[in-house]
Parts: structure tokens; C-alpha cells; sequence
């Protein structure tokens, strides 16, 4: 069902590569301010979809529209408006974390950059590693560093591809308040995509579900838990993958 | 072009500057290869001069070496720009940015033109009291030779930058490989008269060959050629749009392919 006052509307997306289908006929939509989680097993179409939502792969047919623009066709009208983490894409690895910073201002054309760097440095405690060049950093330093690129031009729809893959939990923990923190002062919209059910129970409002590129169940954790007497995400998901025959 | 649009260029000559900083080696290698060419050419044409004057009349050699490598660099500047961000994985926070294709490709045309200046200067102010050949003397011409070259090297980089896309690092040695595959064609050290019958076909498709022809007959005869100079820049406009062809091309199939997000090592 598409709510109206949606800051995504995402109609019976699909991509096929070859003969596969890799997205089927997603449909959801998000909400301003809400976090939504992307969950699926491996090959489900996360990844997929969060390359559609971000320009980087053409849809095979179906709509996005973000802002009430058709991304598809204008995508170029809300970029400016949006942003991305993935610990799959790499900031330059010989720049230092300040001047990554500074030219990531430059693209997204931030207004007063000195000030929002700084916030951003102390948002995610970066003044130690500023003048260090990223090839340098541990994973959970350059998450922080890619989160806060992610942030500088203070999207009002953030992306996240797993953004605490293969960190610790007490450094996931401290990002997923980080997360938190910015959609309460900012009012922002985030999209997570994770294989890790107890974060997305622990992080998101809402969850779509997907296997084997089709949605195959949405709602609040909690709804979720409730319609399908689980207690925990992890266990409605096997569930509906063994009903589907899924991964 | 609005102020958004110069801001983005501005961000990506930010940080090919700051990458050039971050490693003496990159902005020495900038200088090298022309400096030594120019040398190893250099004593070639010291030795001819004394067997066969009429080879090295005019500094022809010095002068051809340091004019054809502003192709080479201007090529291999604007391609090793763009290889940078594949192998930095960094492809994609460019295009989920706002910055549009054709302002990238601004932006490395504008980083190719500025490294190509910085490697070819200091070796054609080397050659003259190394070997009393200066080719500033070829005056105004010299900036129709040097910009038609570096504007082949940019439609070359084009189709190489737009292969990379689509086929990943695997094809980088086209990289290296495409400007010598016009070089034997290009007639930068003989007459187009020395090449088989064959050979000149291929060479008059070329606009390399009118900039070496026309810099051969202003050296060696004094004779000022402009229609040789338009011809080659006629060709140029024709293969830079080519070129932008191939990318575009390859852009949209690597965005159907879903292969931005991949890019990298």
C-alpha cells in the first residue's frame, strides 16, 4: 500500500539480469522520518534495490519516485538531496579523512563546509584521524569516516548498505545511535539494507522483507513478530522462507 | 555552466591536487618520461646530425618527440584520473553524487590539460641548452600542433575511460596500448610518403598525420600549412565525438549492467 504523504514511492520495481529476476515487482514506500530496514538473506535483491534507489542501475521496468520527482527519468533533480554508505565503496584511499571531507563538500556544494566538517568530526569523533590518510584507518574508522561523508550535506534520505558489516558490536551499537540521532535532530528518512535481523529489529520502524527478489512481508518489527507469533525477526524470516521455499 | 556545476568541477580538480600532494613519486613521474624521451631523442639526434644532417635539420626530432608526447600525456593524464577512482573504489560516490557524466569528463579534460603543461614544459625548456633546440620558436603553430594532440589524446581517453566501464580493470592496458597503436600511422618521425600504399590510407583518416606533416614542412621548408591544421582539427571534432559516443554508450550499459557499483579492484 503507498502512503500518500511518502518521501519514496517505489511501484512494481523490477531488474532482470539475463534470464534472472533479480528485483520482482517490489512495491513499498517510506515515510519522512522514518527508518526502514532492507532485509534479506544473500541474494534477496538488497543491493539491487539500493542501486535503483541510487541511480546506479536502470530498472527493468517499474517507478521510483523520490521527492515527488520520477528518479528514473530525473534523477539529477534530487541527488543533491540524498546520500549513501556502503562498506563495499571506498573513499580515496591516499586523501586524508579532511580532505575527503573537503571535496565531498565541494561536490554536494555545502554551504559553510568548514562548520559542517567540524560538526561532523565531533559528531563521530574523527579529530584524532583527521590528517590520516584513509588507506590508514581500521574498518570501524573508515566506517565512521564514510558515515560522515554520508552525512555532509545533510540528506534528508540517507542509503545504507550494511553499515556495520563486519564491525564490533559495541562500535555497531554506537552507530546505530549515531543513526538515530541524526533522523531525531534532522527528521530524515533512512533505508538500511542488512542481512542482520536483530539489527534491523533494533534500529528500524518499519522492515520489507525480500527473498529471492520479491517482497515477501512488511510492517513494524513488533507487527511482524505479532501476525506471525515469532519472537524475534530472525524467526519470521526462516518461517516465511520455509512457507516460500526460500534461501 | 552555473556555480553548482563549477563547485562540482572545482571538488574533483580539489582532489586530483590533493592526490598529486599525497605522493612525490606521482608528480615527479609527471615530468620524468617526457624529460627522459626528450634526452634518449636528444643524443639520437646529435649522432644522426653527424652522419645525416638532413634527418635532424631544425631539431625535427626533438621537436617531433616532445609534440607527439603531448598526445601520449594528455591521454595518459586524463585516463590514469579516471583509473584512480576504479582503483580506489570510489566510482560510485561519484555518481551518486550530483555530478553529471559530462562535468566529469570536464574535469579530467581540465586535470589532463594541467598535467600535460606540467610534464611537457619542463622538457621543452630542457631541450634548449641541452641541444640548442627550442620548439617555442614554431611560435603561434606550436599551440595548433599541441592543441590538436592533446585533443586526440582526450576523444582516445574518451572510448578508453568508457571501455573501462563497461569492461572493469581487465581492459586497462588499452590504456597504454591505443596511442601506439596510431603512432606508426601518425608519420611523427618520416613523410607520409615513406609508408605502403596501405598504410597512407590509414594515415590520411588520421588527424595526427596533418599536425606532423604540417609541423615537417614549417621545420624543414619554413612553409606555414594552416589547411593541414584544420583538416587535422576537422578529424579531431569527428573522433572526439566518437569517442563521447563510446562513453556514453558504455555508461548506459554499465548502468544497465549494474556495474558502477562494482567498479574496482
Amino acid at each position: 500500500m503507498i502512503k500518500p504523504e511518502s518521501l519514496l514511492k517505489v511501484d512494481r520495481l523490477s531488474k532482470r539480469f539475463r534470464s534472472k529476476w533479480a528485483v520482482n515487482e517490489l512495491t513499498f514506500a517510506l515515510s519522512p522520518g522514518s527508518i526502514v530496514g532492507l532485509l534479506g538473506g544473500n541474494g534477496a535483491g538488497k543491493t539491487t534495490t539500493l542501486s535503483m534507489l541510487l541511480g546506479l542501475l536502470e530498472p527493468t521496468s517499474g517507478s521510483i519516485r523520490l521527492f515527488g520527482h520520477d528518479f528514473v527519468k530525473n534523477r539529477h533533480a534530487v541527488l543533491h538531496r540524498m546520500n549513501f554508505c556502503s562498506p563495499y565503496v571506498d573513499l580515496p584511499q591516499r586523501l586524508t579523512v579532511r580532505e575527503n571531507l573537503r571535496v565531498f563538500a565541494r561536490l554536494y556544494g555545502v554551504h559553510n563546509s568548514s562548520a559542517r566538517i567540524e560538526k561532523l568530526t565531533a559528531d563521530f569523533r574523527l579529530l584524532e584521524l583527521m590528517d590520516q590518510p584513509i588507506r590508514r584507518l581500521s574498518s570501524g574508522q573508515k566506517t565512521r569516516v564514510s558515515l560522515a561523508k554520508a552525512l555532509i550535506n545533510q540528506p534528508e534520505f540517507l542509503l545504507l548498505d550494511e553499515p556495520t558489516a563486519s564491525l564490533s558490536p559495541d562500535v555497531s551499537q554506537w552507530i546505530r545511535q549515531r543513526l538515530r540521532d541524526y533522523r531525531d535532530q534532522t527528521g530524515a528518512s533512512i533505508l538500511f539494507a542488512s542481512h542482520d535481523m536483530r539489527e534491523v529489529e533494533l534500529l528500524c520502524d518499519e522492515v520489507v522483507m525480500m527473498s529471492h527478489g520479491r517482497l515477501i512481508e512488511q510492517g513494524s518489527p513488533q507487527d511482524l513478530q505479532d501476525r506471525h507469533q515469532r519472537d524475534s525477526l530472525e524467526e519470521v524470516f526462516l518461517a516465511l522462507n520455509e512457507q516460500g521455499g526460500g534461501a | 555552466m552555473n556555480t553548482s556545476t563549477i563547485g562540482r568541477i572545482s571538488a574533483l580538480l580539489l582532489r586530483y591536487f590533493f592526490l598529486l600532494r599525497s605522493s612525490w613519486p606521482r608528480l615527479l613521474e609527471i615530468a620524468y618520461w617526457p624529460t627522459v624521451q626528450m634526452i634518449i631523442w636528444g643524443f639520437t639526434s646529435v649522432h644522426f646530425s653527424n652522419s645525416s644532417p638532413e634527418l635532424t635539420a631544425g631539431g625535427i626530432l626533438i621537436s617531433a618527440v616532445l609534440v607527439w608526447d603531448s598526445l601520449f600525456r594528455s591521454h595518459i593524464s586524463y585516463t590514469l584520473s579516471f583509473l584512480e577512482e576504479m582503483w580506489s573504489r570510489n566510482l560510485a560516490n561519484l555518481f551518486v553524487s550530483p555530478l553529471r557524466p559530462w562535468e566529469l569528463i570536464l574535469s579530467l579534460a581540465t586535470v589532463s590539460m594541467i598535467r600535460t603543461l606540467i610534464g611537457m614544459v619542463p622538457a621543452a625548456l630542457l631541450a634548449i641548452p641541452f641541444f640548442g633546440v627550442s620548439v617555442f620558436e614554431l611560435g603561434l603553430p606550436l599551440l595548433g600542433f599541441f592543441l590538436n594532440l592533446v585533443f586526440t589524446g582526450w576523444a582516445i581517453s574518451q572510448a578508453v575511460t568508457g571501455i573501462l566501464l563497461r569492461y572493469g580493470l581487465g581492459a586497462e592496458s588499452l590504456t597504454w596500448m591505443l596511442p601506439f597503436l596510431l603512432a606508426p600511422f601518425s608519420c611523427i618521425y618520416y613523410p607520409l610518403e615513406t609508408l605502403p600504399g596501405w598504410m597512407q590510407t590509414i594515415a590520411q583518416y588520421l588527424s595526427t598525420t596533418y599536425v606532423f606533416e604540417g609541423m615537417r614542412a614549417l621545420v624543414l621548408h619554413d612553409e606555414w600549412k594552416p589547411d593541414l591544421l584544420w583538416k587535422a582539427f576537422l578529424l579531431n571534432v569527428i573522433y572526439f565525438i566518437l569517442g563521447l559516443g563510446v562513453f556514453c554508450l558504455a555508461f548506459r550499459s554499465a548502468r544497465n549492467r549494474g556495474l558502477l557499483l562494482q567498479s574496482g579492484e
